[in-house]
């Protein structure tokens, strides 16, 4: 099948690891020494061999690890799906790009197999094969954005489009950097992005939006973000705070490289067909400080960006109190030679 | 920025005679593959070579939007027009091959609503077939009111009610019938919907009526395609690529834009979506805003114009392109 899937845990023992070859395709976002908001949007186009942009939708070492924690993180906490009566439609249309993209992208792992609206859907992987109908919910196990987002890494909103406005009205929300499908269901875009600084200033948000909204079918774009993470714990929820704020407590100079990870979301957006709402696939990926300083490019620019971060971002992003150590850790890693400008590895 | 989706190539599959005015067309992919799925309401983008000149014209989807083998699309002929609708008419036959882009909708159904009110007058039929279409698969209310000009040229008129029954209510103008709006209105369910496609003097009819009887702003949706006027012609100054254009009579400002080789961001290409928008860095002259998606403000200020449908008559105008 051409890849072995981690046996590993994203909790408790925290068994998360990177091979080799996950360091290597890891998705570094800073295109540049220092960062600030930016509508920073290209075309989802495949990108170079072995890359994560290189399938619509990445399957990856973790995949069969990741889900079984959404599996967890849903059995504690159902709300962390949700879909208003209106959306089913587009979880529909979110489970067509999804299952054609797989079987497209992964014909060794994914198959789906239509005649008229009777389809015929095998994941390997996880060991499913499903017969069902089409735009019928009753003839599969959950309703359509919840079962093929149990089957599919990262979280996914959709967004439905009207009065000149986006509206979160649908999610699978169980990897998510600190903000709750629960609260925000119903939002309009500015509702949503309040919390986050200095864009709305820089009218970030407004640009994004007028893009959004002529955002065409067939043309789906990409961005970065970014946080950092105390161990690879994926679910690091308002809901669940209390199990991993006080994690960021635990950081000493000496345990930086082991139990700091750099938290990547690569985030699409795919205009959907049938319901003309956006779908927004959140895909995370986590890398340890240790595996990541392994490219001097990377040790060196995150040195620079975590250094001159301006404070109210690094408050935002949940390190500010480590900032310092996480510096002076870094700083062993940089030499002060230039960086190439691009994120990829010199 | 702006992404633009591939375009699809297609063939001509069928081109029908509706009526004295109006043909449909039906086109397949060329390679052979299905059609992207699209939504109710939703339009593509005709490209047309028409002796030399490109044209890009707007068309609602009328098709069903599950049916992935053709889209279909039908055409009023406009004898004063600009040309692409004649061209339409006049050249295009089954078995050619042309482009067009994929489906945009910019008068989506609103999934929320509990029945959906359509008021259509005569071409603006076309966008709710689709969308009732597509209510009919999804198991949604509606009901339309359908206003045309007499018998002969009231398209589809016997489709609809073969399909759809008493849904469906025919106003012949001919025949002095008028579509009695308060009283429609008035007996609505709450969450009923209100969707309004047809001349403009329809849509502002609609519209105010709405308001007037305490319809909430959005609850009331409507679309109007402006085709780009005709006029004389005009030169314009593109300050960021440096280049000095003249804007034909029977042309487009986006268009002499295209032809110039400069990218240019569209989507409607009817004056309604404003992703054309585009900054006037100085105007000496009378900008024409024939579009209805700056405000009247923005309009008086002469700061912004809609290249898809404005014009410009006067010494000199220069624009941020």
């Amino acid at each position: 099948m051409g890849m072995e899937f981690n046996k590993e845990t994203f909790r408790k023992d925290f068994t998360y690891k990177n091979s080799a070859k996950a360091i290597k395709r890891f998705p570094f976002p800073f295109y540049e020494d220092s960062y600030m908001y930016s509508v920073n949007m290209e075309p989802h186009v495949p990108g170079p061999k072995g890359s994560v942009f290189e399938p619509m939708f990445d399957v990856d070492e973790h995949y069969i690890a990741e889900m079984q924690d959404r599996a967890m993180v849903l059995a504690e906490d159902p709300l962390r799906c949700q879909s208003l009566p209106h959306m089913t439609l587009a979880g529909w249309d979110l489970l067509e790009l999804i299952m054609e993209s797989k079987a497209r992208d992964y014909p060794e792992w994914f198959e789906l197999h239509k005649d008229g609206h009777n389809w015929h859907w095998i994941n390997r992987p996880l060991g499913i094969d499903q017969k069902f109908t089409f735009l019928d919910e009753s003839t599969l196990p959950y309703g359509p954005m919840e079962y093929i987002t149990r089957q599919s890494q990262g979280d996914f909103t959709l967004q439905d489009q009207r009065d000149d406005n986006l509206w979160i009205e649908a999610g699978m929300v169980t990897t998510q950097a600190d903000w709750s499908l629960d609260f925000d269901i119903g939002m309009s875009f500015h509702e949503w992005h309040a919390p986050v600084p200095r864009a709305h200033e820089l009218g970030v948000f407004d640009r994004a939006l007028k893009f959004l909204l002529k955002l065409q079918h067939g043309a789906p774009v990409r961005r970065f973000n970014w946080t950092l993470t105390v161990d690879p714990l994926l679910d690091t929820s308002p809901e669940n705070y209390p199990k991993w704020g006080p994690m960021r407590t635990d950081i000493r100079p000496e345990n930086v490289g082991e139990r700091m990870y750099l938290r990547v979301e690569l985030q699409t957006l795919h205009r959907l067909p049938r319901s003309n709402a956006i779908a927004f696939p959140i895909r995370c990926y986590l890398i340890r400080f240790d595996d990541l300083v392994t490219v001097p490019k990377w040790g060196r620019r995150l040195h620079r960006v975590l250094r001159d971060i301006p404070e109210d971002l690094a408050t935002y992003k949940g390190f500010l109190r480590n900032r310092d150590s996480l510096v002076q850790w870094l700083s062993h890693y940089d030499d002060g030679a230039p960086t190439s400008t691009g994120w990829m590895a010199d | 920025m702006s992404v633009k989706a591939p375009r699809i190539s297609v063939t001509v599959a069928e081109v029908l005679e509706v009526n004295p005015l109006i043909k449909r067309f039906r086109f397949v992919r060329s390679d052979g593959q299905p059609m992207p799925p699209f939504s109710g309401g939703a339009h593509i983008v005709v490209e047309m070579d028409d002796h030399g000149t490109r044209r890009l014209n707007p068309y609602s989807l009328m098709s069903v939007p599950e049916d992935s083998s053709g889209y279909s699309i039908s055409v009023r002929r406009d004898d004063t027009g600009r040309g692409g609708s004649l061209y339409l008419h006049q050249h295009v036959k089954p078995g050619m091959a042309m482009e067009i882009g994929y489906p945009v909708n910019l008068f989506s159904l609103d999934q929320r609503a509990k029945k959906h009110l359509m008021i259509a007058g005569g071409i603006g039929i076309t966008p709710f077939i689709s969308q009732m279409a597509q209510l009919t698969s999804l198991g949604g209310r509606f009901e339309l009111h359908y206003s045309v000009r007499n018998r002969e040229l009231g398209a589809y008129v016997d489709e609809l009610k073969a399909l759809y029954g008493d849904r469906i209510h025919l106003y012949f103008d001919d025949e002095g019938d008028k579509i009695d709006l308060n009283r429609l209105l008035a007996g609505q369910s709450f969450g009923t919907h209100l969707y309004v496609c047809g001349p403009k003097g329809m849509i502002s009819w609609v519209r105010s009526t709405a308001d007037a009887a305490g319809w909430p702003k959005g609850t009331v949706h409507s679309e109007e395609f402006l085709a780009p006027p005709v006029g004389q012609p005009f030169t314009v100054e593109l300050a960021q690529s440096k280049k000095t254009i003249t804007v034909g009579a029977t042309q487009s400002l986006l268009e002499a834009m295209e032809a110039a080789n400069v990218d240019a961001p569209y989507l409607c290409r009817g004056g309604a979506c404003g992703q054309c928008e585009t900054d006037v860095v100085s105007c000496d002259g009378h900008i024409e805003h024939n579009d209805h998606w700056l405000t009247d403000e923005q309009k008086a200020s002469n700061r912004k114009i809609m290249p898809c449908v404005s014009r410009f008559g006067g010494k000199t105008l220069v624009l941020d392109r």
